[in-house]
């Protein structure tokens, strides 16, 4: 283990941190809060230590694998913890875990709150638990990443402990190129999306912060009533761009270089439209009475599945109010989750599809037993290291699950329905479950040890399992061996 | 630049390793997926998995925007229709790597005809590089610029020889010879010395100097510089074929000790004057009774590196020969570099320090472009060869009022095939050769040296 580079790169996190500090900073001083002040504060303070730590000297640079999980692991702590003291110090949220709990939702892009008013909050603090979103949702050591000037050829380890999907690639032949372009297509997505609500007639600070929520695929929202008081116009948009979000960030790229034909060879986002489309459907036919109309009923539908397949979160429908089969499906498609190398999370639609195909290929063997076979993936035969590691991700994610739900009902005593989508909501990085923690509740009313287990989900959903899981590994912090 | 590589094996990798460190975009096409996971991980490029002749992955990798593609893989023709492709299809530079010795042959007509930009050889290149150090065998390495004319020769400074204690400032008075000293490696340090530097017995220097100078100077500093009467190879393989050859060109007697029976027929076909053994060469009997303890040079080709190690290590005990001794693998040099193997031959850099010459001129089209191109020490020091053309800044202005980066030495100006050591007042003209000698890496131009 490599502890002086990680120290170093942890150093560079604090410093981006302090810079983002600023953003809502300013936005408290234009509204001429005196909150602006703490986050200024802060933002030098956090700026200085960081660039202290960063400074030392590193004696070696070799940086492995290993070292690229334990340092996003920690990275991500780290900037949650340091993204709450604010909160915690402008008594915007005046208690430490709960904080926490809001700012580790923030960053991970999972929504779920502990707010019971949203609308008490100041500017400032509202702005910043929305930033966090943006940052979160293409990954703060990508920015990193992109910014800053690392030479080594290690930093694919970085990248690949960060980027969502089974497998990891490159748009362009350097980590620094690949990720400027990625958050160039981020940005201007999120800035399109910005305008078109301007345009729409949202105000400007509502706009802002729903343009985060939704590019980071996060969702918390400005309202109490999270999307459900804007108009038709201003949810269509945001349904139209939370969709968009979800897709591989790769199509867009082939987008750029105007090959679009190749976006349509691409059989995660075929599959992707394919659920949305399904799940939009059947909802609509299921909520058709609820509604006065079916274009009214067609657009709460598109608004929800689009919101929780993309792990967004955002709700204009109380939909824990909807029949059983629409909250079932909901349910369904949380674990499905949006397209790898997009910002949302879940169980990525590419590791479902590969599932799939694994399992059709299982009964083709049991059929020919000595039939040679093989999983293909856009045209592409898959290693079988990459199958290998998708079923392992399936069975490390059950384990994941069936433990937090057994360590919440230990001290918890809440009905199943609510512990179980409060994990599945947290895990896959949604927001709001159903029951107790439905569109219109919060987490506020669970024991600090739930939400640390909560915590705990949502980062590692966030990162997919393994960097959380490795820093609970002994044998990674021992030297040497 | 943008350049793709396809093949990643040993020579694959050591091209990579050199051209990611100097900051290209390189995309890398193997038909292993390991292999190329592997290169992925450690270097900044990017990964295909196929095969690299395939027009569809070729555009995949961005052959329309390459500025350069390089086919190393282990098949001759395949390069050869990569580079074909790539040149149909992206119009960017090509270089292949060719090493049959029956294309070798024909190597000006291949270039010619399917618009090859450069073709390397290792096996060719090691083999020449031996040769040229048996020619002086008191020499570690030797390394020829100025179309031969001049030489970088490294050296070990031998016991009681009149450069212990002696200053750089005094060499000229005490050996008489007109020579520069570039660098002294002593221990695990480097350093491109000045005036005042005092050598010690047991340094490693690197002497530029004309050739004729350079035979003068090993002459009196007590080392022998007479080439070699004999060769025993280990090993025949491709170098020891490309090594007899050149050897039994210049009057040396070869001997190769080959284990493949059928291998020994083909080279004793080809090779008609050499003596071509089928025997186990880890076999000290058969090493002694063929002559190893009289024998004035031993070099070991086998793929193994472990056994040419070996093999080295016990031709240094029992003779006084000249040893050169092949290793492949590059993750140990540090280690091999203590042991006593005698000079020490990398086929696969040898190859890789040719491409980067080729690409570093590619990328300076117009100006001083680099001619040759000599790692003194691996990542720590380089020697380049420009050539001047018109307009250059370094024209007319006497070295001293030079403004030069620290940590480069103008070592040797070629004016018309006569050498000189520059001094402070010697000027740069038109058409000059000029040998810089240098810590920074990556110079592509003679510009480069001077502070901006």
């Amino acid at each position: 283990m490599n502890y002086s580079i990680i120290r170093k790169i942890l150093g560079v996190v604090t410093q981006f941190i302090g810079a983002f500090l600023l953003l809502p900073a300013v936005c408290g001083l234009c509204y001429g809060e005196k909150q602006c002040i703490v986050y200024f504060v802060l933002a030098v303070v956090y700026f200085v230590i960081g660039r202290l730590i960063a400074m030392r000297k590193i004696k070696d640079q070799a940086f492995y694998a290993r070292e690229g999980f334990v340092v996003v692991g920690l990275s991500w702590i780290v900037l949650s913890v340091l993204g709450a003291i604010p909160l915690v110090i402008t008594k915007d949220i005046p208690n430490f875990t709960n904080a926490l709990f809001e700012t580790v939702s923030g960053f991970t892009t999972t929504g779920s709150s502990i707010l019971e008013n949203v609308e008490g909050l100041s500017h400032t603090g509202l702005f910043w638990r929305s930033f966090t979103h943006w940052v979160g949702g293409m990954g703060v050591i990508v920015f990193i990443l992109a910014f800053l000037p690392m030479t080594s050829g290690y930093n694919m380890n970085l990248m690949r402990a960060e980027s969502p999907g089974p497998t990891v690639g490159k748009l362009v032949p350097k980590v620094k190129e690949t990720a400027k372009i990625l958050y160039m297509i981020y940005f201007g997505i999120t800035v399109s999306e910005l305008i078109l609500l301007v345009i729409a007639r949202m105000p400007l600070f509502d706009a802002l912060c729903i343009a985060f929520g939704s590019a980071g695929t996060g969702g918390f929202g400005v309202k109490n009533s999270s999307c459900a008081d804007y108009s038709m116009l201003q949810q269509g948009i945001i349904t139209v761009f939370i969709l968009m979000f979800g897709v591989n960030f790769n199509a867009y790229f082939y987008i750029l270089r105007r090959k679009a034909g190749e976006v349509l060879k691409m059989s995660e986002v075929k599959a992707y439209f394919g659920v949305v489309a399904f799940a939009v459907i059947t909802i609509t036919i299921n909520i058709r009475g609820m509604f006065p109309s079916v274009f009214q009923a067609f657009h709460h539908a598109a608004f929800q599945v689009g919101s929780i397949i993309t792990t967004t979160g955002f709700a204009t429908q109380d939909f824990d109010q909807w029949p059983q089969y629409s909250r079932a499906l909901l349910v369904g498609i949380m674990f499905i989750g949006a397209c790898a190398g997009s910002t949302g999370g879940g169980m990525k639609v590419s590791r479902v599809l590969i599932m799939f195909k694994t399992v059709y290929r299982e009964i083709r063997k049991y059929l020919h037993p000595r039939a040679v076979t093989n999983v293909t993936m856009d045209g592409k035969t898959l290693d079988r290291s990459t199958l290998h590691s998708v079923s392992v991700y399936l069975s490390t994610y059950m384990f994941i699950f069936v433990f937090s739900m057994m360590a919440i009902t230990m001290v918890e005593s809440l009905d199943l329905e609510t512990v179980f989508t409060s994990v599945a909501c947290t895990f896959n990085n949604i927001g709001p479950g159903l029951s107790k923690v439905g569109p219109t509740c919060n987490f506020n009313m669970m024991k600090p040890f739930t939400k640390y287990i909560l915590m705990f989900d949502m980062l590692a959903g966030r990162l997919e399992l393994y960097p959380m899981l490795m820093l609970f590994t002994p044998s990674v912090w021992k030297k040497g061996f | 630049m943008k350049i793709i590589v396809v093949g990643c094996g040993r020579v694959g990798a050591a091209i990579i390793a050199q051209l990611s460190r100097e900051g290209h975009d390189i995309s890398v096409i193997d038909v292993n997926s390991s292999v190329v996971t592997d290169i992925s991980n450690n270097y900044d490029v990017m990964g295909l998995v196929g095969n690299g002749a395939s027009h569809a992955l070729q555009v995949e990798a961005g052959i329309e925007t390459a500025d350069l593609l390089i086919a190393a893989t282990d098949s001759d023709e395949l390069n050869l229709l990569c580079c074909l492709i790539a040149k149909k299809a992206g119009g960017c530079s090509t270089i292949a790597r060719v090493r049959s010795p029956i294309y070798n042959e024909e190597i000006g007509f291949l270039k010619g005809e399917l618009g090859l930009s450069l073709t390397v050889n290792p096996e060719y290149a090691a083999a020449t590089e031996i040769a040229r150090v048996l020619r002086v065998p008191s020499a570690v390495h030797i390394e020829t610029f100025a179309k031969g004319r001049a030489e970088i020769v490294k050296v070990r400074i031998p016991k009681g020889s009149v450069l212990d204690g002696c200053s750089l400032a005094q060499i000229r008075g005490k050996v008489g010879t007109e020579v520069l000293i570039s660098t002294v490696e002593r221990g695990d340090d480097v350093e491109i010395p000045n005036g005042a530097f005092v050598l010690k017995e047991g340094d490693m220097i690197s002497v530029v100097a004309s050739r004729a100078n350079s035979r003068d100077f090993l002459e009196r500093i007590g080392l022998p510089s007479k080439r070699v009467r004999d060769c025993m190879i280990i090993g025949g393989g491709k170098i020891a074929f490309y090594l007899a050859q050149q050897l039994i060109e210049s009057r040396i007697r070869v001997k190769i000790i080959e284990r493949d029976r059928d291998r020994c027929e083909e080279l004793s076909e080809q090779l008609p004057k050499a003596t071509i053994l089928h025997a186990e060469a880890a076999n000290r009997d058969i090493l002694r009774e063929e002559g190893i303890t009289d024998c004035e040079s031993f070099v070991t080709l086998t793929g193994m590196d472990e056994e040419n190690v070996f093999l080295s290590m016990f031709a240094q005990n029992v003779s006084k020969a000249k040893v050169i001794t092949k290793v492949d693998r590059m993750g140990f040099d540090d280690i091999i570099k203590r042991l006593e193997l005698g000079t020490v031959i990398h086929p696969k850099n040898i190859t890789a320090d040719n491409i980067v010459r080729y690409v570093r001129a590619m990328q300076n089209s117009i100006g001083s472009n680099v001619e040759s191109l000599y790692k003194i020490i691996d990542d720590k020091v380089e020697a380049l060869e420009f050539l001047i053309q018109k307009d250059s800044p370094v024209i007319g202005i006497p070295l001293s009022q030079l403004k030069v980066k620290p940590g480069i030495l103008i070592a040797c100006v070629s004016r018309q095939g006569r050498i000189m050591i520059p001094n402070g007042n010697t000027t740069i003209l038109e058409g000059d050769s000029v040998i810089v000698v240098t810590t920074h890496l990556g110079f592509g131009d003679i510009r480069d040296i001077l502070i901006r």
